[in-house]
């Protein structure tokens, strides 16, 4: 096992305490996401460490429900995204020919309009759920995904041990799942983490246009929306989603170098 | 006796090693190494991958590649001590003192500029001389090493001219700034034996002509025997043995350096053809899709049970064509493929289970014949559980048979192709084409990327296999020596044609036909003079016709 460094453990750090926040909002949380508990945009207190948003609800709590859509959302969209987008890619990469040609196009059609503006025609005229909002993500990052899955694994499909797997008879399950995988492995990885954020990215995005993520459920980008007005004043309660976002960004980025750094000395041998 | 020019002594060269999971480690690559080289003499370094003789040549202008750092002793170039240089007294020493010539032309150029930029660039850079008295030298050497139009050979891109033709420019680059010393890397190892000799020549020529002293790194005996006025063997990193070139390949005095003098001198019985062959390849006419021209010209051959049939031919003869069109991979457009007494569908999509079971496949580089994210197990006990469904302790069982089989001991097969050698990996290739039981394995060049002694060890395996399995062997080669070694019968293969054809002692029995006459003649023989008498006897026959 070799030591992990400094900044991958900074970068676990963050992201472990984020998610573990996350997961365990309902009992970290001191008062309950949509309770009222003062006045309009309190300075910090000993009741509330972060004051209070626009309608008098404890700002801290709301952080803390707001990470919880935020991550799980924009988690299970990278996780669609990943398998959809680098099965396809594969897939289009092992059989070549016409299944590449269909897919590739379609993906460009897809990709030739910009994300943003995709996803808020889709959802203007879709119920805006949590589902409905993980799918529509998940489907759009996966051209990205497909990009690049499907060029990492062009370069190992001309390889001899694809070759001889072929002549050997091999289905494409194999072939996709046991000889490319494992050697596509370690991009994909460390894409997945910059995925990740742009999936945070995303979501807040929306919410902030009020696409996103429905009042009273908190997000991070809901309570920007929510709160932007404060600015003016000299209320800092808008700044707290956005230094959230951005050292969540940056810790995730930490883990998914180490994590890249790692898996490709695997490439060799057994990288203890 | 005057200075040598090169005075080399107890070089002690070390890298870092990195281990997968364990802590770095220092590693001695050279142990103490002394030489010395006289002005205008040929010092051949020789050895195996890994004995430290680019490093060694490389020591010579103070450089060590890729993190090795060179830790002790002394390198006199010209009286001083040039590890001791500093950046400024190294600049003026490399590309103007001492040169370097590099292995794969085709990578050393760029193939943004012309040639001829390129070649006089290192004499600009020095100020040693003007543009047009540079161009005017680069010319003269153009000529002296025989490339075609010398005068407007420069104007030319890397990529117009072929590869032999840049490892000559390339020569020319090393000797425009009139170095005292030029270091030659493996300058043939690269190109085929039929541009090989015309290279090794102008090479002999241009140091004979310029009187410049030379350090020719190599792993092949017979080419640095040619060249070379001394000779030094290497292994591990430690001087083996060292002496003039007629001692060391006519009197080796060491069991290692009489190992390569007398490496490819396997003794093979040829077997007479039976009624039945194997295989039947009739007329067979390729080309790639897409393009209008066929790589493959109404190929005919047969390969029967048991035996070797040795394709030869120089790269872009077709030889490998001919491989993949008996494979299925690339169909044919006319011809057919009979296997075991059954045409094979042209499409490898097409075939049964049991077709593609018993035609395997070995490849020249192992490295990348073998998923790396696999294990040994893995990669020999697939064949086995996919063809017989072997599973879990009988498949363990099977690889550790196979594995005794291909002489590697047990505890290998938990192993990653990275952590094998060069040789290991390719018997791991052979053992997952014999967990097939094939009637018929295509080796495909399967010992140009390994040292002549670990490609004695898998010819002999090869060989061996055949004797217990009865497995026939299609063998594509370049290598005429292995050919001997091996071959049952041969066809010379050259722009996509069988030119000769026929069992071993035929093809390799005068009369020749004037392709198979130059490819025999330009494999370089163990002996003193060979180079000058191939050229010779050539001169004497174009003077005659």
């Amino acid at each position: 096992m070799s030591r992990i460094p400094v900044s991958a453990l900074i970068g676990l750090g963050f992201t472990g305490l984020y998610f573990f926040v996350a997961i365990f909002a309902g009992w970290i949380a001191p008062y309950g996401m949509a309770e009222v508990v003062g006045g309009v945009w309190e300075p910090s207190s000993s009741q509330s460490w972060l004051g209070t948003d626009s309608i008098g609800r404890d700002l801290l709590s709301r952080m803390i429900y707001g990470g919880r859509t935020t991550i799980a959302v924009a988690a299970a969209a990278t996780v669609l995204s990943f398998v959809i987008g680098s099965i396809l890619g594969l897939t289009a990469a092992v059989l070549g020919g016409w299944v590449d040609q269909v897919l590739s196009r379609g993906v460009d059609l897809v990709m030739a309009i910009p994300t943003l503006i995709f996803a808020l025609v889709v959802l203007s005229v879709m119920p805006v759920t949590l589902p409905i909002l993980i799918l529509v993500m998940g489907l759009l990052d996966s051209t990205r995904v497909f990009r690049l899955s499907r060029a990492v694994a062009v370069d190992i499909t001309v390889m001899d041990y694809i070759e001889a797997a072929r002549l050997r008879g091999e289905g494409g399950g194999w072939i996709v799942f046991r000889e490319i995988l494992p050697n596509a492995l370690s991009p994909l990885v460390a894409e997945m983490g910059l995925r990740f954020i742009f999936a945070v990215l995303f979501i807040s995005t929306l919410s902030f246009l009020g696409l996103g993520v429905q009042p009273p459920l908190a997000d991070w980008g809901g309570i920007v929306k929510e709160n932007k007005d404060g600015i003016v004043y000299g209320i800092p309660a808008a700044l707290y989603p956005a230094i959230a976002i951005a050292t969540l960004a940056i810790s995730v980025n930490l883990v998914a170098d180490w994590v890249l750094g790692r898996t490709s000395s695997l490439k060799g041998g057994r990288g203890g | 006796m005057a200075d040598p020019l090169v005075d080399v002594r107890n070089l002690k060269i070390e890298a870092t090693a990195y281990p997968p999971g364990e802590p770095p480690q220092d590693i001695t690559i050279v142990h103490g190494v002394s030489f010395t080289l006289e002005k205008g003499k040929v010092l051949g370094l020789i050895g195996e991958s890994g004995a430290g003789k680019s490093t060694i040549g490389l020591s010579a202008m103070a450089y060590g590649r890729g993190g090795v750092r060179i830790t002790g002793g002394e390198v006199f170039v010209n009286g001083r001590d040039i590890l001791k240089l500093g950046p400024g007294g190294l600049r003026s020493l490399r590309g103007h003192e001492v040169t370097y010539v590099a292995q794969s032309a085709a990578a050393a150029f760029n193939p943004a500029k012309r040639i001829m930029d390129q070649v006089i660039e290192t004499t600009l850079a020095h100020g040693l001389s003007g543009r047009a008295e540079a161009e005017a030298r680069a010319v003269i050497l153009f000529g002296q090493l025989g490339l075609p139009n010398p005068e407007t050979f420069g104007n030319r891109y890397p990529h117009q001219v072929s590869g032999g033709q840049l490892q000559r420019a390339m020569t020319a680059m090393a000797l425009c700034p009139k170095p005292d010393l030029v270091i030659f890397d493996e300058p043939t190892t690269a190109l085929d034996v039929t541009t090989q000799i015309d290279v090794l020549s102008a090479i002999k020529e241009a140091i004979h002509d310029t009187g410049v002293a030379a350090l020719y790194i190599t792993h092949d005996l017979a080419v640095v025997a040619q060249v070379s006025d001394h000779i030094m063997v290497l292994r591990h990193g430690r001087m083996v043995e060292y002496g003039d070139t007629g001692q060391i390949i006519g009197a080796p005095r060491q069991d290692y350096t009489r190992a390569l003098v007398s490496v490819r001198s396997i003794e093979h019985e040829e077997k007479r053809p039976t009624a039945e062959p194997v295989l039947k390849v009739e007329g067979v006419t390729a080309r790639y899709r897409g393009t209008d021209f066929d790589v493959l010209k109404n190929v005919s051959v047969e390969l029967h049970p048991g035996q070797t049939l040795a394709v030869v031919g120089e790269s872009g003869s077709g030889k490998s064509t001919l491989a993949r069109a008996i494979t299925g991979l690339l169909p044919p457009t006319r011809g057919r493929i009979s296997f075991a007494g059954r045409e094979l569908s042209a499409e490898q999509r097409a075939r049964s289970r049991d077709d593609l079971r018993e035609l395997q496949m070995i490849y020249q580089m192992a490295d990348t014949a073998m998923n790396p994210r696999h294990t040994v197990g893995t990669i020999i006990g697939r064949p086995a559980e996919f063809y017989f469904g072997l599973r879990g302790e009988a498949k363990r069982k099977r690889v550790q048979e196979l594995l005794d089989e291909i002489e590697m001991g047990k505890g290998f097969i938990d192993r990653y192709p990275a952590e094998l050698s060069g040789g290991q990996k390719q018997r791991v290739c052979i053992a997952r084409a014999l967990a097939a039981k094939p009637r018929m394995i295509i080796c495909d060049e399967v010992t140009s990327a390994l040292d002549p002694l670990v490609a004695d060890g898998i010819l002999k395996l090869l060989l061996n296999l055949q004797k217990i399995e009865g497995v026939a062997y299609l063998f594509i080669t370049h290598d005429l020596a292995t050919v001997r070694a091996i071959a049952d019968s041969i066809a010379v293969m050259y722009r996509g044609e069988v030119v000769r054809y026929g069992s071993k002692s035929d093809v390799l029995a005068p009369p020749f036909d004037d392709y198979t006459d130059l490819l025999l003649s330009s494999v370089p023989e163990m002996r003193l003079g060979w180079l000058e008498d191939v050229l010779k006897h050539r001169r004497m026959e174009s003077a005659g016709n």
